[in-house]
């Protein structure tokens, strides 16, 4: 791989902006059943917070931040709560993906709330995940 | 052979715009999108879920409610297609630089 000479003034900037980036992402993420936000947005955001530190410090100090090879198992994990929370929702007596029938105490729209929730919360760890792996990726295929 | 291909940029062009000035006004109530019933006479999905959205999931945010609710498998789709995507990408990619490794040992 290439030689990669970062800058002190460019990491500061990346560092101090990454966290209110986050910030902002779950935000996205968690106020999605009030405002327009969601899973996928919120996802990207998180994503492009993780991938700045990367483009200014380099993999191999960024690595620290976010290891290479999480982000492939939190995409898988991402996908599997979506389709547990599903697979929950049939254990509970209902069909597949009627969160009204999820085995928790609470009313019908209650837990349809919850229901968007864990899989919003879902969708936003498999984009993040899948979208820092895809970075990787290209970076290690480019490389050598 | 240029001029030909104006011209029918500027056909298809022309086409759009007329095909467009035919679209119902954004909102407008009698539009056949936000009648009751469809004009086949069923009942219309989007009337549905704008007067139920809020009640039946305890979201104000119409748009969530339905694309995690209502239309939840749709949304399960698109997830798995980006984890594919993920996949095919670690796949693809990994694969090269491995065999450029074992070049470089052997």
């Amino acid at each position: 791989m290439r030689e990669f000479d970062s800058d002190d003034i460019v990491i500061l900037v990346s560092r101090t902006l990454s966290p209110f980036i986050m910030l902002f992402a779950l935000y996205v993420v968690f106020h999605g059943h009030y405002s327009p936000g969601g899973g996928f947005q919120g996802g990207t955001m998180l994503a492009a917070a993780v991938m700045l530190i990367r483009l200014a410090a380099g993999s191999e100090l960024a690595r620290l931040q976010f290891p290479q090879e999480l982000g492939t198992p939190l995409g898988a994990a991402g996908v599997f709560i979506y389709f547990g929370t599903g697979l929950a929702a049939m254990l509970g007596g209902g069909r597949f993906l009627d969160y009204a029938f999820l085995p928790l105490a609470g009313t019908a729209p209650a837990l349809r709330s919850l229901g968007i929730l864990l899989v919003e919360v879902g969708v936003g760890l498999a984009v993040l995940g899948i979208l820092i792996a895809i970075f990787d990726d290209l970076l290690e295929g480019s490389g050598e | 052979m240029k001029a030909v291909n104006f011209a029918v940029l500027a056909l298809f062009g022309a086409l759009l715009v007329f095909a467009a000035s035919g679209l119902p006004d954004r909102g407008d109530p009698s539009a056949p999108l936000h009648r009751d019933t469809s004009l086949a006479g069923t009942p219309n999905a989007p009337s549905y879920y704008i007067r139920n959205a809020k009640k039946d999931a305890a979201t104000p945010n119409m748009v969530t409610v339905i694309l995690a609710d209502y239309r939840g498998y749709d949304t399960m789709g698109e997830e798995t297609v980006i984890f594919t995507a993920g996949l095919v990408c670690f796949l693809i990619l990994r694969r090269g630089r491995k065999r450029n490794k074992e070049d470089k040992t052997s």
